[in-house]
């Protein structure tokens, strides 16, 4: 019963969606405010109707309603409750459910914090919305019902895919999910702008704080995969360039850029056809994210529920979205009034060049990820482009972005004094070279790879440009008496970038170090052998077999030693889920400043006889847990700046008051 | 010029949609041998040692009659799982099988057979670096390829071959071809 409850509430949100993409709209142009206003109540009742249909469908999990398709080929009494919830998003019909919820609680919250918007932009910003919510809401109930009854029920469910089974995997599709569709909130509004023809100020104050919440969420979303990956592939690795990580990342990429542009369009009232084309691309590339993952053109690890039926419609889909609204700002773009102008080297200039390398880094990881599909469609042969075609063509490409970033902050608006700039961040350059020359010596030259020196001192004139523009900006050195009080009146977007940067710098120390430092032992080890890595001693003490709430694992106890004293144990485990039937492995890992042990035990070989030997593999990865810290950094710099009092969702006065001048 | 580029990402998207439909109806996991609907490829390869002086599998001893030619190889992991499978199809006596010892000893791959079971009538040693394997368009062990009365390839099989594959996917087309 309450299954079809959900069922019928998607049909009445459909039914509310296209109401509320139709009527407000009409309004906004004939000037009709009644119209207009139908937007806010339709979007509040179509986020209930969702709402309750999402409930609907968490209940059947909890419950274990088996009756129900979805629950039966995805759960499992056995499962704990954490992982029953989980379950909801973690096939194809409750992720898209997962998604159209989130859909409609950023429409509800236009509602609810929009009261300052001009009417004629918010009413066809939520239609806008509407027609997203139709398009997705059609889709969920012609192709993907995730109330389907089954009859007769089964006795229990198939279970969860064990890969998934995990904290980390549980709150990574809804945060990576906040991020993808945060970014329907700027392409709804980069479409009203474009329908009234106009961009300002106050437009562009009410798209940053949802651009940046939802990259916050998207960053998050994207370290909690990555940090997934880590620990439980079993490889060490924590970026694989795969078509699904790819989809991520570009929408990461293009949301990181609209961040950064439309805080000239806020400031300076520049750049503002470039920021309405990156609030579509952003958005489309999450929409393009949403279609390579659902429709299996291309191959991947993730490769979930694929149907081409379901990749058609998809197709219509994001045709319709980014091909109408890519047609439209073809014809209304031109048409746009052009903002202030700046000098190439100004902050204004140095954004843009952020925007440039960071849309070309997009545009090539697009490249690389739809090549396959290209080559195949050309006859060309089958082709798989892997981690050094990326390798080689993104990180370049971010190499001068890094450069510029530290300097960028210090440069003046509209016309900046680069002779000055470079001047105030002359030790930091030196810095940076010495530690090129100091890493260059110590891994013994051309030993190691070139590009170690030049990440770390990237990430020196980064990490030390980025702390020095801070203490410039409180006067640490010059007033170090005031610097407490300035350092309090600092505004939060200041703290908040300048600790984003800071953030990035700590990232690449552990992206170069981890690339090019992991050493791995893959051995058969007997119990009681001792295997030298990175060093530390590791050592096989036993393997015992250890029940789980729903598997049963070896685990391994390994003795790690430094220096020959014992400094504890690890205890990695191979899992055999009962349903369904899968191994997983779970790695032991022992974090430190200057990077994990990394310990994964295989099967027993057979060659060592009895209680002989296990295949087991160590790894020591330096400096991994700076790219989580990097990565939390980053989240934490992006909270700080939304606190910021002028980024308040909901555009304060002074917004009404420009857009009612206006 | 200026106009141009407001309709370049439109141009670019209706281009890569063009690209989408047509990614729709390919597989990317379908890796098609080049040779289906083609002669076998001309070889000539010696028996494994103690199976017989003419047992070895040259070109023409693929014409007259419908068969299976399998890849493997005693480094072959994957090969263990499929051989019961081989091994059943000997015991129906559906369709006679031959096969490539490919990459391998020929003393190693004769031990194999004798561990594992014989389903083979013809097997052709192909050493390394194994130039008929890849004349066949083998991309790995095992693979299994169906030839008609003509010596002309007709399907190709990736990876072991279970029960079901072979009832179902198999057979039919082997049925199929010598009615013709």
């Amino acid at each position: 019963m309450i299954a079809e409850i959900g069922h019928f509430a998607l049909v009445l949100a459909l039914c509310v969606a296209l109401v509320q993409a139709v009527v407000p709209l009409m309004g906004a142009r004939r000037g009709n405010m009644a119209w207009m206003n139908v937007a806010g109540p339709a979007a509040t009742l179509q986020f209930l109707f969702i709402a309750i249909a999402f409930g609907a469908l968490t209940n059947a999990y909890v419950t274990s309603d088996f009756s129900v398709m979805n629950v039966a080929q995805n759960s499992h009494t056995d499962k704990p409750m954490l992982y029953k919830v989980a379950g909801v998003w973690g096939n194809h019909e409750g992720s898209l459910l997962l998604w159209i919820t989130i859909l409609a609680l950023f429409g509800f919250a236009v509602t609810l914090f929009g009261r300052n918007l001009p009417p004629g932009l918010k009413s066809r910003a939520l239609a806008v919305q509407a027609m997203i919510a139709v398009g997705f809401l059609a889709f969920i109930l012609l192709t993907s019902n995730p109330f389907a009854r089954l009859d007769p029920p089964p006795v229990n469910g198939q279970g969860l895919n064990p890969m998934l089974q995990d904290p980390g995997l549980a709150f990574h599709p809804p945060f990576l999910y906040l991020g993808y569709v945060g970014f329907s909130m700027a392409f709804s509004f980069a479409i009203a702008a474009l329908l009234e023809g106009r961009v300002d100020a106050a437009w562009a104050r009410w798209v940053r704080p949802w651009t940046l919440a939802a990259w916050v969420f998207l960053t998050c979303g994207i370290i909690l995969g990555s940090w997934w990956a880590y620990y439980t592939l079993g490889w060490g690795g924590w970026w694989y360039w795969d078509p699904v990580e790819n989809a991520s990342f570009m929408p990461w990429l293009a949301g990181t850029a609209l961040l950064h542009s439309a805080i000239v369009v806020e400031k300076r009232d520049a750049l503002k056809s470039w920021t309405i084309l990156l609030a579509i691309i952003a958005f489309g590339l999450s929409l393009l994210g949403t279609f390579l993952v659902r429709s299996g053109v291309l191959t991947s690890v993730h490769a979930f529920a694929t149907d081409p039926a379901r990749g058609v419609f998809i197709l219509l889909l994001l045709c319709t979205a980014v091909g109408g609204s890519l047609a439209l700002y073809a014809a209304r773009a031109p048409m746009m009034k052009m903002g202030g102008l700046f000098s190439p080297i100004s902050r204004e200039g140095a954004l843009l060049l952020n925007n440039v390398l960071m849309a070309t880094g997009a545009a090539t990881v697009l490249l690389g990820t739809l090549y396959p599909l290209i080559a195949d469609a050309l006859n060309l042969g089958k082709v798989s482009v892997g981690p050094p075609f990326f390798n080689a063509v993104f990180l370049p490409l971010m190499a001068p972005m890094v450069l510029v970033m530290a300097a960028a902050p210090m440069l003046s608006w509209k016309r900046g004094d680069m002779a000055g700039v470079l001047g105030r961040l002359k030790f930091i350059a030196a810095l940076a070279l010495g530690t090129a020359m100091l890493v260059w010596f110590l891994q013994g030259g051309s030993a190691g790879p070139w590009w170690t020196a030049a990440g770390f001192a990237l990430a020196v004139w980064l990490g030390l440009g980025t702390l020095w523009d801070m203490a410039e900006r409180i006067g640490l050195f010059t007033r170090p008496a005031n610097a407490l009080s300035r350092a309090a009146r600092l505004p939060n977007s200041a703290w908040g970038m300048l600790l984003a940067h800071f953030g990035l710098a700590v990232f690449i120390v552990g992206l170069t170090a981890s690339s090019a430092w992991t050493t791995e032992h893959i051995q058969t080890q007997k119990v009681g052998e001792t295997v030298q890595v990175g060093g530390y001693g590791v050592t096989l003490k036993g393997v015992e077999d250890v029940p789980g709430p729903n598997y049963t694992a070896s685990r391994a106890t390994f003795e790690i030693s430094k220096d020959g004293k014992a400094i504890g144990v690890m205890q990695p485990e191979k899992r055999m889920y009962r349903q369904p039937p899968r191994p997983t492995t779970t790695a032991a890992i022992r974090s430190g400043i200057t990077g994990d042990l990394y310990v994964v035990i295989g099967d027993p070989d057979p060659k060592a006889g009895p209680g002989g030997g296990w295949v087991t593999r160590l790894y020591f990865n330096p400096c991994i847990p700076w790219l989580w810290a990097g990565g939390l950094l980053l989240v934490v710099g992006g909270l700080i700046s939304l606190a910021d009092r002028r980024h308040r969702i909901g555009a304060p006065a002074r917004a009404a008051n420009a857009a009612a001048k206006a | 010029m200026r106009r141009f580029l407001y309709v370049l990402p439109v141009a670019v998207f209706a281009i890569m949609a063009l690209f989408f439909l047509k990614g729709l109806t390919l597989n990317p996991r379908d890796i098609p041998s080049v040779l289906i609907d083609r002669p076998v490829p001309e070889m000539s390869l010696a028996p494994l040692p103690g199976r017989g002086e003419s047992s070895g599998l040259g070109t023409e001893n693929l014409k007259g009659r419908v068969s299976l030619v399998n890849i493997y190889g005693s480094w072959c992991i994957s090969c263990v799982q499929e051989h019961p499978v081989l091994m059943e199809i000997k015991r129906r006596g559906d369709a006679p099988i031959h096969a490539v010892d490919w990459r391998d000893d020929p003393v190693l791959g004769a031990a194999w057979l004798k561990k594992n079971g014989d389903p083979y009538e013809r097997v052709g040693i192909d050493p390394p670096p194994g130039r008929t394997a890849v004349d066949f368009g083998v991309t790995g062990a095992p693979e299994s390829f169906i030839v008609d009365k003509a010596g002309v390839i007709r399907y190709k099989h990736v990876g072991p071959i279970s029960m079901e594959i072979w009832t179902k996917t198999l057979l039919p087309i082997i049925r199929e071809l010598e009615k013709r």
